[in-house]
C-alpha cells in the first residue's frame, strides 16, 4: 500500500516487458549443468532450475543437445522431474533443441503451454509447416530462427524477409500471431572482419521492422553471441551486452537469454568503455573496433580490479554502502550494514525511512529510465527485504508490552501482482503504531481476502498493487465485498492507484467506506481516524463527498478601457514587408489519409496530458515530482501502454489536410484567392487601450495588402475511437475511457505540430533546414503561427465552416462540424498558417459595440448572430 | 478442406439468444434404479463382477439410460451427453470389458442421438449430443510413486490412442461434439485434444470440442496443479466450442472460478457443478430450488452460456436451473486482445 517504489512499476518502461529466459539448464550454455546431467545427478540439476526461477527467470530454457547424451531421454527425464516441483513448474518451459525428435519428446511431458525453440525454413516450407502444425496441435508457442534454404540471415533485409515470410506462412495455417517469436540471429561484432561491422545495427533495425511487419509477434535473441570476440574479458562483454540491450529492447527485442549477473547498469559502465561499445554497436567510426580492442586491454583483468573495487566500497560510510548494496543487488553484507545503521539512528524505523528508501529510489530511477533490467531490480528488492527483516524484531520490541492493538488490518497485494515492498513498509509503520497487521502476502485472491477478514473479525482491509491490472483486481475485491454485504473500510494504496482512480472506479463498487491512502505517512492517520468513534463518521462522509466531487468534476468541467475601433486600427501592428514569406514550393491542397501514428508519438506534448488528469507540473520534470511523481509515472506508463496498443493495433487513424493559398489583406479582412473567387476571412482586433509602443493586434496585420500567402489545416486522430470507447463503456471502465480520449487529443495536437513542421520545411518551404527538438517545438521556437478559430487570436468559432469549405476538410479528413462549430471526432485541431516571422499569438479579449457592428457587416450576418458568436468577447 | 460443423454453428446461434441447459448426473440416477449384477452383466460372459460398471448399461439396460436421457430432455436440457465417462480401454480394463469399448460408445451415442432427435422433431427446438470422454484413472503429469517423481504410469502417445478410439466410436454413433470432461490432469487433456484434432484432420471434418476442468482444491487448481487461467492458456489451441468447469464443488464454491474463466475465455462457457458437497454418507443433499437459486444469480451476473449438473443432480435440479435462467441474457463473449499467453502451473502473459 502506498509508499510506492517506482521500481515496482514494470510497465513504466519497455525493459519491463522484456521476458527473461533462464539458460542455466542448458547443456550447451552451462558447463556445470552439463556436468551434472552427464553424471546423471538429476537431483542437483533440478536445483539449478529452482535457483534460476528464484532469481527471476520467467521462462526456463531446457536444452540437452550434447553429442554424448541420449538427448530425448535426458529431456523427458528432466522435464518430468521439474514437473513435480511447483516452485519450478509454475513458470513456462522452453523446449530447446535442434532436433525435432527431442522437441516432440519434450512436448509430450509438459503440462502447461510451453515454447518450442526452434523451427526454421532451413529445410524448406514443407518441413517448416509440418513442424509448425505439430507445434499447434501440442498447443505451444514457437521460436522461429531467421534461417532459410540459403542460410542464416545476416543483413537487416534478409532477417526481415525471412521472418516476414515465416510469419505469413504460419498465420496462413492458422498459427496465432502472438504465439510466434522470432530469433533474428545476434552475431558477433568487433571481430575485425568488415562484413560483421553492421551486425548489431542490422539486428536492431530488423527488430524494428519485424515488429511493424509482423503484428503481435515477439523477438528473442541470445545476447552473448554479440561479444564472442572478447571471450575471457568479462568486463567488456558485460558492457557490450548492456549497451546492446539498451538499444535492442527499445527497437522491439522483448525476450532473450540474459544472465542478470552478467549485465551492468547502463549508467554505471565506465563512460569511455560505454562510448567505445556504442561506437562498435552503431559502427560509428572506422576505427571503432580497434579502439574497443585497445580499451579492452585496460579492462582485461578488471575482474581482479573489480574485486579490489568490491573491497573498496566496504570502506565507504554505511549509508553509501546500503545504497551500493541495493543498486548492485549484493546481499552479502546487508545485515551487518543494516545493523550498523540501526545503531546510528534513534529508532530502527528511521533506517527504513532514510537510507534504505533512498537507495531504492536510486534503483527506481535507473529502472524507470531503462538503465536497469527487471532481474536486477528483483535482486535489489531481495536486498531490501533482508534489511527490513533484520529491523523488524527491533521495531516489534519498541512497542509497549501488553498494549492492546488499536485495530486489526488485513493487508494484501491483490491477485496477479507480486509487489509487496511498499505494502510491507506500510505494514511495518502500522505495527510500529500499535496496529495488528495480518499480512496475506502477494497474489491474494479476493476470496482469501474476504475469508481472512471475516475469520479474523478485521477492522479494515488494505489493498496494495503496483502494476496496472491490479486496479481492476481492486475493483473486483470491492465488488465482492459489496456482494458479501461487508461494511468495513477498504484502504487502497500503491503506485498505480490514485484518488481519481479510487473515486471513479473503486468507491462506486462498494457501499462501505473506501479511502485512497497516498503514502505510508498517511496510513496511520487514516487508520486511526477510521478507528475513532468520534471522527470516523465525519471522515467517511467527507471522503465520500470528496470522491463524489471528483466524479462530478469528471463529468463536466476588473476591467480595462477600450479604444474605439478607429483608434485601435490606427495602432495596428506595422508589417515588415521585406520579411514577407516567399511563395510556397507546393501551393494548393494536400491530403494525408493515414499519417503514421508512430511518427506522431515523438511530437506529443505531455504537459497538457498531465494537466487533464489534475497533475500539476511540466513534463518531464513532473515524473520526478516529489508529490505527483509516482502518480504521473504510473499514469504515464498506462498512457504509453495504451499508446503502444493504439499504434500496434491501429485503434486510431490520423487524417489531415493542409493547404496554402495566395491572399491579400484589406483592412481587417484577409481575402483568400480560390478558383471560386475571393473568400473573405474577417478578423477581430484588440481594442483594449495599450501602453505606448504596444500595438492593437489583428491577425490581418500579418498579411501584406500587396499580395501574400496564407495556409489552413485540419487534422484528427479520432477516427476509430468510438468502438473502443463503447467497449470501455460496456465494461464501465471510465479510466480507460478517459485515458483514450486524452491520448487521442494529444495525438491530434501532435499531428498539428507535425504537419506544421512539414508545411514549414516542405510545402511552404520557408524553413527548409529547420531542425528542432520536440522541446523547442513545444516552446514554439519556429517561424510562423497556426491560430485556430475559437481561440484567443481568432475568437469567432464561425470561421471554422469557412476554413472547412476552403480545405474541403470534411471530404479530406472526415471531420464534421456540429451546429455550434464543434469538431467531430473531438480529437481534432484546425487553424490557419501565418508565415511572417513577426506573426505571433495574442488574445483579442474584449471588443466594443463599434467593432461588433463593423464585424457583422464584414461577416455578412445580422447583428444578433454576430453578437451570439462573439458573446465571450463582449461585455 | 475441413468441413465445418453445422451443429457447432447451431449451438453458437442458440447460445447467443439464451442460456442453454445441458444435462445432469447419470450415476445418481442409475443408483435410483437399484440395479443388480444381472442387470449390469446381461448376456455377456465377462470374467469380472460388472455391478457398478455403469457404462456397460448402454448395452445391457439401454432402456434405463434412454429413460434417464429423456428425463433430462423433459426437464429442459438442450444438450444431452452420452453415458460413456468410463467407456475407454483403461477404465474397462478393470472390468475385463476392453473388447466392448467400441460397442459401448456406439450404443451410448445412438441412445442419446435418438432421444435428442425425437425431442427436436416434437417441438422444433434444436437438441445436441455431446460424446463424453472421462479422464481415465491414469495421469500423465504425476508420478504414482512418491519415491520416484520422474516415473509415469502411462505415456502421452498411449493416452492419445485411448482417447482417439473412444472419440471415433462416439462420432460414428452420431455425436455432435466431443466433451472432454472432468479434466484433473491438464496433460491428459492435451493428449485428448491432440487425438480429436488428428481425428478431425484424418476425416476432413471439424470435430467441435467441449472442455471442462475439475478443480480439486480450494485454491482453484486441478490435480496437476494448474490454475483455471493456466488451464485456459494451455488448452486454447483446441479452439473449443465450450470451455468450463464441472464436478468438485457446488455452485456456491465454484462461482469465483466461474467468474475468473468468464472474464478471460473468448468462447462459450459451460459449467455443471455438483449438487453441493456430499454429506458424511457421500450423498448430495442440495435441493433443486437451492441449486436453482445459485444458478439464477450466475445468470443475473451474466457469467454463463450453458449450465447443467454433475454429481448428485437430477432432472429436478435441471428443471430448477432452466426456470432460474429463463429470461436472462446469455453471457457476452469477451473480446480478448491478441497477447501471448503461456503457462506453467501459473498463467503467464507477454504484453508486446
Amino acid at each position: 500500500m502506498a509508499t510506492a517504489f517506482p521500481i515496482d512499476a514494470p510497465s513504466a518502461v519497455s525493459t519491463a516487458n522484456f521476458v527473461n529466459i533462464g539458460e542455466r539448464t542448458n547443456v550447451t550454455g552451462s558447463a556445470r549443468f552439463k556436468k551434472l546431467i552427464m553424471a546423471g545427478d538429476y537431483a542437483s540439476a533440478v536445483e539449478v532450475a529452482r535457483q534460476q526461477v528464484e532469481n527471476g527467470a520467467q521462462v526456463v530454457d531446457v536444452n540437452m543437445d550434447e553429442g554424448l547424451l541420449d538427448a530425448e531421454m535426458a529431456m523427458t527425464s528432466f522435464l518430468k522431474l521439474i514437473a513435480a516441483e511447483p516452485d519450478i513448474a509454475r513458470v513456462p518451459v522452453m523446449i530447446d533443441s535442434s532436433k525435432w525428435s527431442v522437441i516432440e519428446a519434450g512436448l509430450k511431458c509438459v503440462s502447461g503451454k510451453p515454447i518450442v525453440n526452434s523451427i526454421s525454413l532451413k529445410e524448406g516450407e514443407a518441413e517448416f509447416l509440418k513442424y509448425a502444425r505439430k507445434v499447434m496441435a501440442y498447443g505451444a508457442a514457437v521460436v522461429v530462427m531467421a534461417f532459410d534454404e540459403t542460410g542464416q540471415a545476416d543483413t537487416k533485409e534478409r532477417k526481415v524477409e525471412i521472418c516476414g515470410r515465416a510469419y505469413d506462412l504460419l498465420v496462413g495455417i492458422g498459427f496465432l500471431p502472438e504465439d510466434i517469436i522470432f530469433d533474428p540471429n545476434i552475431f558477433a561484432v568487433a571481430t575485425g572482419i568488415d562484413e560483421h561491422r553492421r551486425y548489431a545495427i542490422d539486428f536492431i533495425e530488423a527488430c524494428r521492422e519485424i515488429k511493424l511487419r509482423c503484428p503481435h509477434a515477439h523477438i528473442s535473441g541470445g545476447v552473448s553471441n554479440l561479444s564472442f570476440s572478447f571471450r575471457g574479458n568479462e568486463p567488456v562483454r558485460r558492457a557490450m551486452h548492456s549497451v546492446f540491450l539498451y538499444h535492442a529492447i527499445r527497437a522491439g527485442l522483448d525476450m532473450g537469454i540474459v544472465n542478470a549477473g552478467q549485465l551492468d547498469v547502463y549508467d554505471a559502465i565506465d563512460p569511455e568503455l560505454r562510448e567505445a561499445c556504442e561506437d562498435v554497436i552503431w559502427d560509428r567510426r572506422e576505427d571503432a573496433t580497434e579502439r574497443l580492442i585497445a580499451l579492452a586491454e585496460q579492462f582485461r583483468g578488471k575482474d581482479a580490479a573489480a574485486e579490489k573495487a568490491a573491497e573498496e566500497w566496504r570502506g565507504w560510510d554505511v549509508v553509501k554502502r546500503l545504497e551500493h548494496a541495493l543498486v548492485k543487488g549484493i546481499d552479502a553484507y546487508v545485515v551487518e550494514d543494516t545493523e550498523e545503521a540501526r545503531q546510528n539512528f534513534a529508532r530502527p524505523i528511521e533506517v527504513i525511512e532514510g537510507p534504505l528508501m533512498d537507495g531504492m529510489n536510486v534503483v527506481g530511477d535507473l529502472f524507470g529510465s531503462g538503465k536497469m533490467f527487471l532481474p536486477q531490480v528483483v535482486k535489489s528488492a531481495r536486498v531490501m527485504k533482508k534489511a527490513v527483516a533484520h529491523l523488524l524484531p527491533f521495531i516489534e520490541a519498541e512497542k509497549v508490552q501488553g498494549q492492546r492493538a488499536k485495530g486489526r488490518i488485513i493487508m494484501a497485494t491483490v491477485k496477479g501482482d507480486v509487489h509487496d515492498i511498499g505494502k510491507n513498509i506500510v505494514g511495518v509503520v502500522l505495527q510500529c503504531n500499535g496496529y495488528e497487521v495480518i499480512d496475506l502476502g502477494v497474489m491474494v485472491s479476493w476470496m482469501d481476502i474476504l475469508k481472512s477478514a471475516k475469520e479474523n473479525d478485521a477492522d479494515m482491509i488494505g489493498l496494495s498493487g503496483l502494476i496496472t491490472p491490479s486496479l481492476d483486481e481492486m475493483v473486483t475485491v470491492a465488488q465482492e465485498m459489496d456482494r458479501a454485504k461487508m461494511a468495513m473500510p477498504l484502504l487502497i494504496g500503491g503506485a498505480t492507484t490514485s484518488k481519481v482512480h479510487t473515486a471513479l472506479r473503486i468507491a462506486p463498487a462498494y457501499e462501505g467506506p473506501v479511502v485512497h491512502v497516498l503514502d505510508a505517512s498517511r496510513a496511520v492517520g487514516v487508520a486511526s481516524t477510521l478507528m475513532s468513534d468520534t471522527q470516523r463518521d465525519a471522515f467517511v462522509e467527507k471522503t465520500a463527498a470528496d470522491y463524489a466531487a471528483v466524479r462530478l468534476a469528471r463529468e463536466g468541467k476588473g476591467q480595462n478601457e477600450l479604444a474605439t475601433i478607429e483608434e485601435a486600427r490606427a495602432n495596428a501592428f506595422p508589417l515588415d514587408e521585406a520579411q514577407k514569406a516567399p511563395a510556397p514550393k507546393r501551393p494548393g491542397v494536400h491530403v494525408y489519409g493515414d499519417w503514421p501514428l508512430e511518427d506522431l508519438r515523438d511530437y506529443i506534448d505531455w504537459t497538457p496530458f498531465f494537466r487533464a488528469w489534475e497533475l500539476a507540473g511540466n513534463y518531464p520534470a513532473i515524473l520526478d515530482d516529489e508529490i505527483v511523481g509516482e502518480s504521473a509515472r504510473s499514469l504515464f506508463a498506462d498512457a504509453e501502454a495504451m499508446l503502444d496498443r493504439i499504434i500496434a493495433e491501429k485503434w486510431l487513424t490520423a487524417k489531415g489536410v493542409a493547404a496554402l493559398w495566395p491572399c491579400r489583406r484589406v483592412g481587417d479582412d484577409i481575402l483568400v484567392h480560390t478558383e471560386d473567387g475571393e473568400i473573405t476571412l474577417p478578423m477581430l482586433r484588440q481594442q483594449i487601450r495599450k501602453r505606448e509602443g504596444r500595438a492593437n493586434m489583428c491577425l490581418a496585420d500579418f498579411i501584406s495588402s500587396d499580395g501574400d500567402w496564407i495556409g489552413g489545416f485540419a487534422v484528427t486522430a479520432g477516427h476509430g475511437i468510438e468502438a473502443h470507447l463503447a467497449r470501455f463503456k460496456a465494461e464501465t471502465d471510465d479510466y480507460s475511457d478517459i485515458l483514450l480520449k486524452a491520448l487521442a487529443d494529444r495525438l491530434a495536437e501532435a499531428f498539428a505540430e507535425r504537419l506544421h513542421a512539414h508545411v514549414r520545411t516542405e510545402l511552404w518551404g520557408y524553413a527548409e533546414g529547420e531542425q528542432l527538438t520536440n522541446e523547442a517545438l513545444i516552446k514554439e521556437q519556429y517561424r510562423g503561427i497556426r491560430p485556430a478559430p475559437g481561440y484567443p487570436a481568432c475568437p469567432d468559432h464561425s470561421l471554422k465552416p469557412i476554413l472547412f469549405d476552403l480545405l474541403k476538410a470534411t471530404d479530406a479528413t472526415g471531420i464534421t462540424l456540429t451546429e455550434s462549430f464543434a469538431m467531430l471526432p473531438t480529437a481534432a485541431v484546425s487553424g490557419f498558417y501565418f508565415g511572417h516571422p513577426d506573426s505571433q499569438y495574442f488574445g483579442v479579449a474584449r471588443v466594443g459595440r463599434d467593432q461588433l457592428d463593423d464585424y457583422a457587416a464584414r461577416r455578412g450576418v445580422d447583428l444578433e448572430t454576430a453578437e451570439r458568436w462573439l458573446r465571450p468577447n463582449l461585455d | 478442406m475441413t468441413n465445418k460443423s453445422e451443429a457447432a454453428q447451431r449451438l453458437r446461434e442458440q447460445a447467443a439468444q439464451r442460456i442453454l441447459l445441458t444435462d445432469g448426473a447419470f450415476g445418481t440416477m442409475i443408483q435410483s434404479y437399484r440395479l443388480e449384477e444381472k442387470d449390469y452383466r446381461g448376456d455377456y460372459a465377462l470374467g469380472h463382477d460388472q455391478k457398478g460398471n455403469n457404462d456397460l448399461l448402454v448395452l445391457t439396460r439401454p432402456d434405463v439410460i434412454d429413460e434417464i436421457t429423456r428425463a433430462y430432455l423433459d426437464a429442459g436440457s438442450d444438450i444431452v451427453s452420452t453415458n460413456t465417462f468410463n467407456a475407454n480401454i483403461i477404465s474397462q480394463g478393470d472390468y475385463d470389458a476392453v473388447h466392448l469399448v467400441r460397442e459401448m460408445n456406439l450404443a451410448a451415442a445412438r441412445i442419446a442421438r435418438k432421444a435428442a432427435d425425437d425431442y427436436q422433431a416434437t417441438d422444433g427446438r434444436p437438441r445436441f449430443v455431446a460424446g463424453a470422454i472421462g479422464p481415465t484413472n491414469k495421469t500423465l503429469s504425476l508420478s504414482p510413486d512418491v519415491n520416484d517423481p520422474g516415473y509415469r504410469a502411462i505415456d502421452f502417445d498411449t493416452m492419445k490412442h485411448v482417447y482417439r478410439d473412444q472419440a471415433e466410436a462416439l462420432l460414428d454413433g452420431g455425436c455432435d461434439f466431443i466433451l472432454i470432461e472432468t479434466v484433473f490432469d491438464t496433460l491428459n487433456a492435451k493428449a485428448a485434444i491432440m487425438a480429436v484434432l488428428e481425428l478431425g484432420e484424418d476425416r476432413g471434418i471439424e470435430v467441435p470440442m467441449m472442455l471442462s476442468m475439475t478443480i480439486t482444491d480450494m485454491s482453484g487448481r486441478n490435480l496437476s496443479g494448474h490454475s483455471v487461467e493456466a488451464f485456459w492458456h494451455t488448452v486454447r489451441h483446441a479452439r473449443p466450442l465450450t470451455i468450463g468447469l464441472n464436478c468438485a464443488f457446488g455452485a456456491d464454491l465454484l462461482r469465483p472460478h466461474v467468474q475468473v474463466l468468464s472474464g478471460i475465455a473468448d468462447t462459450l462457457l459451460m459449467v455443471y457443478p455438483n449438487a453441493g458437497l456430499p454429506n458424511d454418507l457421500g450423498q448430495y443433499d442440495e435441493q433443486p430450488h437451492t441449486t436453482g437459486g445459485l444458478i439464477g444469480e450466475w445468470a443475473t451476473s451474466g457469467l454463463i452460456n450453458i449450465v447443467g449438473g454433475c454429481c448428485g443432480t437430477t432432472p429436478a435440479h435441471i428443471k430448477a436451473m432452466a426456470d432460474a435462467v429463463t429470461g436472462h441474457p446469455s453471457r457476452a463473449i469477451p473480446k480478448i486482445a491478441p497477447v501471448t499467453k503461456l503457462a506453467g502451473l501459473d498463467p503467464m502473459v507477454m504484453v508486446g
